[in-house]
């Protein structure tokens, strides 16, 4: 077993980043000019990193399979970044925010890196503001904060429930300024389809425009790669259709290590299910649990009475329901990190309690919240407090002020009015946390090809506190990768222009042209989607919210089988030259139907519990997660041996100087 | 579950000609989305040996700006404030036909069927759509300049424009006046924005000109069709910021 090196600076904890940006190797701006860097992704790290490489002088090329860069997936993020900055007085600092990271995280991320993500995070909102960025603001004219999850302080900066989209758009904007220079050229429409490697390092990728279908060679020094993470090989997910791991597993294939592959987020609060036809999730924001309450009937007779629809949620009486997560967590309530929030859902849903016809969902309800709201409204008033029609029309005004755009997409698609009966929600796949194995300065194991974002392994552990996605995709690609790229470019300053007439590049098309005609010609039964959907079912009914050996061990041998099939069978229409979004889905299936096998493979090896990850085998006797500390404190790193059943694991140890492993208690 | 008559455009690629073809499809459901049905419908055509309908999709909850269908005559179909994404099957009736259209300007060509090139759009944005501020990590503390609530709520509302086109595709002119004034009026209502005002509406204006897209005449259909919700108060803002950026400029 090899050991792997993160190249974690030496010194105290506080002082590493600045140490390391000290001693750092630069490039002149003179040799910048004659450098090259490529760009996989336009969402909040990819966008950002291009602009800021760009900004430095760098020659930037930018790809994105979306029709523009605005649109990455990184614009649905709703409910807010959060930043150590302090402003609301509360006790916040960056050491907390790097404690509840950590913690957060069950104690299986890097110290080092999450000290520097919480050192950049002030810097994220002064750079937004500077940029336009329209936070939300009080009546005094500065920022306002809002609570996530996991955390006892309001560090949590918004825009309504836009926050994600407002924060792209500043990124897009910093793009647009310098694509407007001349120093980004963007190719929207293309989809990276391998990374080609000249003398082991990462010289530049193979890429297929979408419209036209031509294959592509692009050559730089560097390769970033900022393709997001791979929750869509659940088939349902809150990603958006398009969300894929192509870019990340084709460098996995040519020598990047992947890292924890199994650690998934699940997220507590999305839309349910409603029909086999359902192509993908929709989240409600974790800001809800600010005064939503959750909760599912008592009896089972009163559940499936709701179930058949012979009793409405709010007839049923107050000593019959049970609000579980207060029940179960008293100090942190609704407001418990996702993983907890998820499994306990679930856990209800699986006994029984599910309240909607497919019994997998709870509810969550704000009658409480508008009733407490309303008399506040009239006290301040002078009206009524105990006249309840007026109660409740003050209390939904201001619910509607808080959540309103919240409410109205519910109501599209659910066609129930959450503002008379309560929501339904059950937990769905949001984020990976597991990803493309990089060091500190966020290089892969390949040389020259760098991981960002989503992508990457290295901040949140084996979970994601809510609002923290966005901080990491501003931090890695404004303030660390454009330093820490330099200290690899700098050997790079009289390379030249990298050619792409080389016995590499030709290799590299050749193999992305043998096999898209494989899949022109295969000419089989069945579509690109039911293998998808397939290949979904497996994962979320084996390797979903709890596992355990033996289902591990089915996924597996049934997704490997999948494999073969699909291999076999499947019926990809129309030319390679032209427009054909079912070629490039299937290029996409292909990865995640690797990917998967990789997926179980990871979550059988590491058989404790750990945030997202709950093996079945390692749990206390209250149901909680149990990590092995003695025996998993390390980074699973796999490398790609030909196929995944033959990955090699390597490695990283953790090592806590900062902080004590504890058990993580919310209770 | 309800059968409907689909009449669709369809158009090989960007040259070839166009046309509505008429399909016909069984058991949808009422709680399904514009886009999964297209779905089933797109499943039903690759089993019958004809290629699915091209159309844009991604995020699938109204914030991408991806999808685009002209719907029975109207951008993003019958719904209000919703983009075709989140537009449901219950809005239609059993034995309802519906025509799908791309959107149709002249800045927007079509690429193929329902999917249409709308990069004259990033174009305008690279014009101007930017505040000029390195990311150096130096600036100024996010707090160093209040601003009254207001006017960031309004320039958050222009700033949530998703960039779908619906605005051009409704306008009679194929104007593209409601895009272009959602990102002036969001940096005309900051601070921020202030310092390169003049340069930013006089550029992204002569940019929106030269991609060919039409003039507004008050129409105020885009402001009805906008999925979200952008107000003409924005078209009248930038009107102002022109009028004075040229006595300036």
């Amino acid at each position: 077993m090899t050991k792997l090196n993160a190249h974690i600076p030496e010194g105290p904890l506080a002082d590493k980043w600045t140490t390391h940006k000290n001693n750092i190797r630069l490039v002149s701006p003179a040799n910048k000019r004659q450098i090259d860097v490529i760009v996989v992704g336009t969402g909040l790290a990819g966008g950002s990193a291009a602009a800021t490489l760009a900004e430095l002088g760098y020659n930037v090329k930018a790809f994105c399979f979306q029709d523009s860069p605005r649109r990455a997936h990184s614009i649905a993020a709703q409910g807010g970044i959060n930043a150590a900055k302090n402003y609301q007085g509360d006790g916040d600092s960056i050491h907390r925010l790097f404690y509840d990271t950590v913690k957060g995280g069950d104690y299986r991320s890097r110290e080092a890196n999450v000290h520097r993500l919480a050192e950049v995070s002030t810097n994220i909102i002064d750079q937004c503001v500077a940029q336009g960025v329209p936070f939300a603001r009080d009546y005094g004219g500065l920022l306002d904060n809002r609570s996530f999850g996991g955390v006892l302080v309001s560090r949590t900066f918004y825009a309504k429930g836009q926050t994600g989209q407002q924060l792209l758009l500043g990124a897009y904007s910093a793009m647009n300024r310098q694509i407007g220079r001349g120093k980004i050229k963007m190719y929207s429409r293309h989809e990276m389809l391998d990374l080609v490697k000249v003398d082991g390092k990462a010289r530049g990728i193979i890429t297929r425009n979408l419209i036209t279908g031509e294959i592509e060679r692009h050559a730089a020094h560097a390769v970033v790669i900022a393709s997001g993470g791979y929750g869509n090989l659940f088939y349902l997910s809150t990603n958006a259709m398009g969300s894929n791991v192509t870019a990340a597993w084709k460098i996995h294939k040519q020598g990047a290590y992947f890292a924890n592959p199994c650690f998934t987020q699940i997220h507590p609060t999305c839309i349910p299910v409603s029909g086999d036809h359902q192509s993908k999730l929709t989240l409600m924001s974790e800001s809800l649990r600010n005064d939503g309450r959750i909760w599912v009937p008592k009896k089972k007779e009163d559940a499936k009475a709701i179930r058949d629809g012979r009793l409405k949620p709010t007839d049923l009486a107050e000593e019959d329901r049970d609000y579980y997560l207060e029940r179960r967590y008293p100090a942190f309530g609704n407001l418990v990190p996702r993983d907890v929030a998820s499994r306990a859902a679930k856990e209800r849903c699986d006994e029984g309690f599910g309240v909607n016809k497919t019994g997998e969902a709870v509810f969550l309800d704000f009658a409480a919240a508008i009733d407490r709201y309303g008399k506040e409204k009239a006290h301040v008033k002078g009206l009524d407090e105990n006249d309840s029609e007026l109660v409740e029309t003050l209390g939904k005004d201001v619910i509607k002020a808080k959540y309103g755009n919240l409410f109205q997409m519910y109501e599209k698609i659910v066609d129930q009015n959450p503002y008379e009966t309560p929501m339904m929600i059950y937990p769905a796949v949001h984020y990976t946390m597991g990803g493309v194995w990089v060091d500190y300065n966020l290089m892969t194991t390949i040389p020259g090809c760098f991981a960002i974002g989503e992508a990457n392994f290295s901040d949140h552990g084996a979970n994601r506190l809510g609002a923290s996605a966005l901080m990491q995709g501003l931090a890695d690609g404004y303030f660390v990768l454009p330093y820490t790229i330099g200290d690899y470019l700098a050997d790079d300053i009289r390379t030249g222009k990298i050619s792409t007439d080389s016995p590499e590049f030709d290799a590299a098309e050749q193999s992305v042209r043998s096999q898209i005609d494989a899949f022109i010609t295969n000419k089989g039964t069945k579509t690109v989607d039911y293998f998808h959907r397939k290949l979904g079912k497996i994962i979320w009914n084996k390797c979903g919210m709890s596992r355990n050996k033996k289902q591990l061990e089915e996924a597996i041998a049934e997704v490997k089988a999948l494999r073969e099939e699909f291999y076999r069978d499947v019926f990809v229409p129309g030319t390679a030259n032209s427009f054909n979004e079912p070629l490039a889905k299937a290029l996409r299936v292909a990865d995640f139907l690797e990917l998967g096998e990789l997926f179980a493979k990871d979550a059988l090896e590491r058989s404790e519990s750990c945030g997202g990850h709950f093996r079945e085998e390692s749990q206390t006797p209250e149901g909680e997660a149990l990590r092995d500390d003695d025996n998993f404190t390390f980074v699973s790193a796999w490398e790609h041996k030909g196929e995944p059943s033959k990955a090699k694991l390597h490695k990283e140890a953790l090592t806590y100087e900062n902080i004590e492993l504890k058990t993580r208690s919310y209770k | 579950m309800m059968r409907l008559t689909l009449k669709i455009w369809r158009q090989e690629n960007a040259t070839a000609k166009g046309s509505l073809q008429t399909y016909s499809l069984d058991g949808v459901s009422p709680d399904m989305s514009f886009l999964e049905m297209m779905d089933v419908l797109n499943e039903q055509l690759m089993e019958q040996g004809i290629d699915p309908v091209a159309f844009d999709h991604d995020c699938r909850e109204g914030v991408c700006g991806s999808c685009s269908m002209f719907i029975n005559g109207e951008a993003h179909g019958p719904d209000r404030l919703v983009t075709t994404c989140q537009l449901h099957m219950r809005k239609f009736k059993d034995g309802d036909t519906i025509h799908i259209e791309p959107f149709r300007a002249q800045p927007f060509p079509v690429i193929k069927d329902l999917v249409v090139d709308r990069t004259s759009f990033d174009r305008i944005q690279h014009a101007g759509g930017f505040i000029s501020v390195n990311t150096s990590g130096n600036t100024q503390d996010a707090n160093a300049i209040p601003i009254e609530k207001a006017d960031a709520d309004k320039a958050f509302d222009a700033a949530t424009c998703i960039g779908c086109g619906a605005c051009v595709a409704t306008c009679k002119n194929a104007s593209a006046m409601l895009f272009v004034s959602a990102k002036v009026s969001q940096y005309a209502l900051l601070p921020q924005g202030q310092v390169e005002a003049t340069d930013r509406v006089l550029n992204m204006v002569k940019q929106m000109d030269e991609e060919g897209f039409g003039n507004c005449t008050n129409t105020g259909a885009c402001e009805v069709e906008c999925p979200k919700g952008i107000s003409l108060e924005n078209i009248a803002r930038m009107n102002r910021e022109y009028l004075s950026a040229n006595v300036k400029g």
